[in-house]
């Protein structure tokens, strides 16, 4: 899932600060499980900004919706009376719904409330970790479902860099495994070590042509 | 002028290689007087690229430098700030300014340097980086074109051979040295037991490849532990890191030069590769020491 993190309270304040009335829009999806962007945090977020505009003596009023998906525009459609009465809006989705908002309200500013920042997985209780970097072109089968493209810190195909930190942590975070170690660990234990041992060219950058569009294909 | 680092690696028995770091900052003097006192006593030097992610003087920039003042350049190049077609007109333009041998690395990241928002690039790795160079070498660039005046580098690369865990780490050096490369430096070793190790690793894969031993002199305790903690790729040992506290104070560096200069006649004595490549970062003055202790001089 696509994982965010709310922006800095401050940070908020500012975008809103020359409006009187701001709908907070959060989404039901990613943002809701990596606990950054549901309901919930919708109403933490329009609590926040009620008791900051009321210590500043300045009035507000603070709307709250949250849809699905907002990154689907019939599902932001049924917010748009809430989105009408609403003179700025703060999304809570990842930058796809922020952008779907923005499109289907053109009149509106809209801004995002928080940092999108990676396709990931919950490793625990309030941690997630990024797993895949959407490269368009998936190398998982050739190093034993770890990803070397977002997990190895330079992205490195052919390999462990010389940075290796003992017991076989990152270069850059004693706290991180070596996705090449990670990688090495996996493909012994399946006895598939020669997939390592392969050379592997340099990876197309434009596997996915930015901006990227996906089409099904034809049933 | 000096001998091409082709032949010597052919011919000669104990091979010397020393590192010129660029200056920060466009006055070059400081490396043209470590050029001039280094150019004699050692068979290349080495320069680094922007090294441990820190913007500096080009490492081409020095190269050419070393090349006017009559010395034989190894110009490095990391896969870190510059994508396939930056990596390929930059040897294009060096070998055609007379610079011949090319070190490949992956290069630090840029978290460790003094830029640490900018975009690494990464588009290659030191493997690919390895093959990029033998394409050019044939005649073509990576997209198959032809070249109008190819090039003909000798290619050198790096390894660790002390890292931990070790197989990964030699996976990646044996699809380096299959890739094709005359010679290895590696990054710096304290344990000879460990070098030997690497080397007989080496050796079953290419009998024809030169080994030289990284030499980092570590001259305190303190920089030692530093230097565990912060330098990618360095382990230096309690041993050395106790024989350092016990050096009086004020003998660090001789302590240091010392240190290096056992482990360089070890090398040399017991024939454990085919020469040593000396990193004295920030004190290359002192270089010319670590030789004449070591007998090379």
């Amino acid at each position: 899932m696509i994982i965010a993190e709310r922006k800095p309270m401050e940070e908020i304040k500012q975008l809103i600060a020359p409006y009187k009335k701001v709908l907070v829009a959060g989404c039901e999806t990613c943002v809701a499980v990596c606990w950054a962007g549901g309901e919930k945090e919708v109403g933490i977020l329009a609590s926040q900004l009620r008791l900051a505009r009321s210590a500043e003596r300045s009035e507000i009023s603070v709307l709250e919706a949250t849809v699905e998906r907002q990154c689907e525009r019939e599902m932001v459609a049924e917010i748009k009376d809430k989105v009408a009465g609403a003179e700025a809006v703060i999304s809570l989705a990842c930058g796809s719904g922020v952008q779907t908002m923005a499109e289907m309200f053109e009149d509106k500013p809209v801004f995002p409330g928080v940092n999108t920042t990676f396709i990931g997985m919950p490793e625990k209780e309030g941690l997630w970790v990024e797993m895949c970097g959407a490269c368009g072109d998936c190398f998982l089968d050739r190093t034993g479902g770890v990803c070397p493209i977002v997990r190895c810190a330079k992205g490195l195909l052919n390999g462990p860099c010389g940075g290796t930190r003992k017991g076989g942590k990152c270069e850059i975070d004693p706290e991180k495994d070596c996705a090449w170690v990670l990688i090495y660990r996996r493909l012994e234990k399946q006895g598939r070590l020669d997939l390592m041992r392969k050379y592997y060219p340099p990876k197309n950058a434009r596997a996915v042509k930015r901006p990227g569009k996906v089409q099904a294909a034809k049933a | 002028m000096a001998k091409p680092f082709r032949e010597i690696l052919k011919t000669k028995d104990f091979v010397v290689t020393a590192e010129v770091g660029p200056v920060k900052g466009s006055n070059v003097s400081k490396a043209i007087e470590h050029i001039g006192l280094l150019k004699d006593k050692v068979d290349g030097l080495n320069v680094t690229d922007n090294q441990s992610s820190v913007m500096r003087y080009p490492s081409l920039g020095i190269c050419l430098l070393i090349k006017e003042h009559g010395g034989e350049p190894v110009f490095q190049v990391t896969c870190r700030d510059r994508n396939r077609l930056a990596i390929q007109a930059d040897l294009l333009f060096a070998y055609s300014r007379g610079i011949s041998n090319v070190l490949c690395l992956t290069g630090d990241s840029i978290d460790v340097g003094d830029h640490k928002e900018a975009k690494q690039v990464f588009d290659l790795d030191s493997v690919q980086l390895i093959h990029l160079v033998h394409t050019l070498n044939s005649g073509k660039d990576m997209a198959g074109n032809e070249l109008d005046g190819g090039i003909d580098f000798c290619i050198g690369t790096t390894a660790t051979p002390s890292a931990d865990p070790l197989e990964p780490q030699l996976i990646k050096v044996e699809k380096k040295l299959k890739a094709g490369v005359d010679f290895i430096q590696t990054q710096a070793v304290y344990e000879l037991d460990e070098l030997k190790r690497f080397t007989k690793f080496v050796r079953s894969i290419d009998g024809k490849v030169k080994i030289l031993a990284g030499i980092v002199p570590v001259i305190g305790a303190k920089m030692a532990a530093y230097m565990n903690e912060n330098v990618p790729g360095i382990f230096i040992p309690q041993h050395l890191i106790d024989e350092l506290a016990q050096a009086p104070k004020g003998t660090g560096v001789a302590k240091g030069i010392e240190i290096a200069a056992r482990m360089i006649k070890q090398i040399k004595e017991e024939k454990v590769c085919d020469g040593v490549h000396i990193m004295f970062i920030g004190r290359e003055e002192k270089v010319p020491d670590i030789l004449k202790a070591a007998g090379l001089l």
